[in-house]
């Protein structure tokens, strides 16, 4: 929504004149003009997008596998409702893709963002219920049988490299890496970011236990409204009867001598 | 054989007539800067009647910054307008400076081609184009791995704080220092000590602000994302062409469409992506200039900044039609009287002339076999 501004107040917000430097570490500047939309939302817009994104790092964690990666490919419809103390409630109708097939699936969906000094994590629900088309057990259940083992454990790193090259044989770690830092990611998000998976920095494989292959994993997060890339760390167990789970998860400073960026 | 979309400018993409040294150099593939700035000379070396090049600022690191001017004598001996086109503002979009050596590589195809309306084009507008703005920390991002996603500049960092470097796009004087920065040196958002203290900043600012009067259009290229950002990043001020400027960004974004299905959406930062302030597109439409858009190319997430370089093609292939098709309507609404003539009428010309050229043949054999 645009609002036009009064003459005389144009003039003033043109050109700065602020030539004075700022010596105190003040965090992001913003003005107190982004009034929380509620009703029907604009779907092409920010706000919608931010929700439905958190609705893909849920879908990911639910249903990612090292065949199975989903983006976000359209917001069709989005409401937002205010819930008062308990924060703001998002509707949605959005189509996934999975990066790796290709295959599109459209849900609806809700997501919580909590009110409160304490925050938390968005709460998200889906009418989505399992993949339909694409059957990856037999491609998910060869991977296993092939690294379920306690020697010549997989490792890699630079999952792409800077050239945005992925070899072959390392892209179901690659995709395991994205599902995986879909948990961080979810547990992160906010309104005010939106999150992807910028790169695995290096994977390590662990020896399996409880017949759940194991990886450590370093990756690199985008955060879009900042800009910034995040550095976490991961434990990421998978099997194709468990799925992902991701624990141990671990913010690391962006220079030794740095303090993790503070909680919104 | 022959496109029928009228927005495109600069006809097909044969590679015919490139020099041997240009022929050789590979658009599909990432460049660093040594490799960039030869090919540069050797873009104005071979074609001298249509290139120039100038320097028009140092980086921090006293690095020159280069553009590429594209222009041919105005028979009509007018004073000629100008298009500005500037890739890599942020180190790590590597895919914008690859889009700015594609579309070079098109301007020296259709050029050689005698494209009729590239010929039109650069008559009355001279191009000015900036492979590489942020040319530190483009280089800096090819040092290795670990270096690979940064984005600001190379700065020193100011007194109080210890990191390197300014986000060049928040660094512009437009409401500077507003909405959508940080003030610690460590964000990748910082905006500096004042609006343009950064040299590329400043580098941009001289240039094209000493001759405002001239440019029609400013074009900065960016990744990712799929979005066509108009003035301005502010949430509460609009441009005086807001309605304009959104349907001129909808057509690229429909020319884009066609090639490969890709979405690219299109309306103001606060709309579409976040606010900020200090950018150079937003600079440029203060400065009177109506037409400035921010690209930002592929992907949407998925590769992110780290788009494959098989991915280089088509994704220069979209932009090219998006920035054409606005390019297009810069001219033929500053030179109403004299627009360019339809891609599909030089088309035809084309496929008369072989018609005629295989009649003539035809005939002769047949003549010949009497």
């Amino acid at each position: 929504m645009r609002n036009s501004v009064p003459t005389s107040s144009i003039g003033k917000l043109l050109y700065s004149t602020n030539t004075t430097q700022q010596q105190q570490q003040q965090q992001q500047v913003s003005l107190d003009v982004d009034v929380m939309l509620t009703g029907e939302l604009n779907p092409n817009h920010y706000p919608a997008r931010r929700a439905a994104q958190v609705v893909l790092h849920h879908l990911n964690t639910r249903y990612g596998s090292p065949y199975w990666w989903g983006a976000l490919r359209q917001v069709h419809k989005a409401t937002a409702e205010a819930l008062g103390d308990s924060g703001r409630k998002y509707s949605l109708e959005v189509t996934l893709q999975d990066q790796i097939s290709g295959t599109k699936e459209t849900c609806t969906a809700e997501v919580v963002f909590p009110g409160g000094p304490a925050g938390g994590p968005p709460q998200v629900t889906t009418s989505y219920e399992g993949k339909s088309e694409i059957n990856t057990q037999a491609q998910e259940e060869a991977l296993y049988n092939q690294y379920n083992t306690s020697q010549n454990l997989l490792s890699g790193h630079n999952l792409p490299d800077s050239y945005g090259h992925v070899a072959p044989g390392m892209e179901p770690f690659w995709h395991l890496g994205g599902v995986a830092s879909s948990f961080v990611m979810l547990k992160e998000s906010s309104e005010n970011t939106l999150y992807n998976m910028a790169q695995v920095v290096s994977v390590t494989q662990l020896a399996t236990e409880n017949n759940q292959l194991r990886f450590n994993y370093d990756v690199l997060l985008h955060e879009m409204v900042s800009q910034e890339i995040i550095h976490w760390k991961l434990l990421a167990s998978w099997s194709p009867q468990e799925g992902v789970k991701a624990s141990q998860m671990e913010l690391l400073p962006k220079c030794h001598h740095c303090e993790p960026p503070q909680e919104h | 054989m022959f496109n029928n979309n009228v927005n495109f400018l600069f006809g097909d993409s044969l590679s015919l007539g490139v020099s041997e040294k240009l022929w050789n150099y590979n658009y599909t593939r990432y460049h660093p800067m040594d490799e960039i700035s030869s090919w540069m000379d050797s873009v104005v070396e071979q074609n001298p009647k249509l290139v120039t090049s100038l320097v028009y600022g140092q980086t921090f690191e006293k690095r020159d910054i280069k553009l590429l001017k594209f222009g041919l004598p105005d028979p009509g001996g007018l004073e000629k307008k100008a298009v500005w086109v500037d890739c890599g503002i942020h180190a790590r979009e590597w895919i914008a400076p690859a889009f700015c050596q594609w579309f070079v590589k098109e301007i020296l195809q259709s050029y050689n081609e005698s494209d009729v309306r590239l010929t039109k084009f650069l008559q009355k507008i001279d191009l000015y184009v900036t492979p590489v703005l942020n040319v530190d920390g483009y280089m800096f991002s090819w040092t290795n791995q670990s270096t690979r996603l940064w984005r600001k500049s190379r700065s020193l960092p100011p007194q109080g704080c210890t990191c390197h470097g300014v986000d060049l796009n928040r660094n512009f004087n437009a409401n500077w220092g507003t909405v959508g920065v940080s003030t610690d040196c460590c964000s990748n958002t910082y905006c500096g000590v004042s609006p343009a203290s950064e040299p590329e900043a400043k580098a941009v600012t001289d240039f094209v602000g000493t001759r405002v009067d001239q440019f029609l259009c400013y074009l900065t290229i960016h990744s990712s994302g799929q979005l066509i950002l108009l003035p301005y990043g502010h949430p509460q001020i609009t441009a005086p062409n807001y309605e304009e400027l959104v349907s001129v960004g909808k057509a690229a974004a429909s020319e884009m469409k066609k090639l490969y299905g890709m979405e690219y959406r299109v309306g103001t930062s606060p709309q579409i992506l976040y606010a900020n302030s200090g950018s150079s597109r937003d600079w440029a439409r203060l400065l009177g200039i109506p037409f400035s858009y921010t690209f930002e190319l592929r992907d949407k997430g998925e590769f992110g900044h780290l788009l494959p370089e098989d991915q280089i093609k088509p994704a220069c292939e979209e932009a090219y039609v998006g920035v054409t098709s606005i390019l297009s309507y810069v001219y033929d609404n500053n030179f109403p009287n004299d627009k360019l003539p339809t891609a599909a009428a030089t088309a035809c010309v084309h496929v008369t002339g072989l018609i005629v050229m295989t009649t003539l043949a035809t005939l002769l054999v047949t003549l010949g076999s009497v």
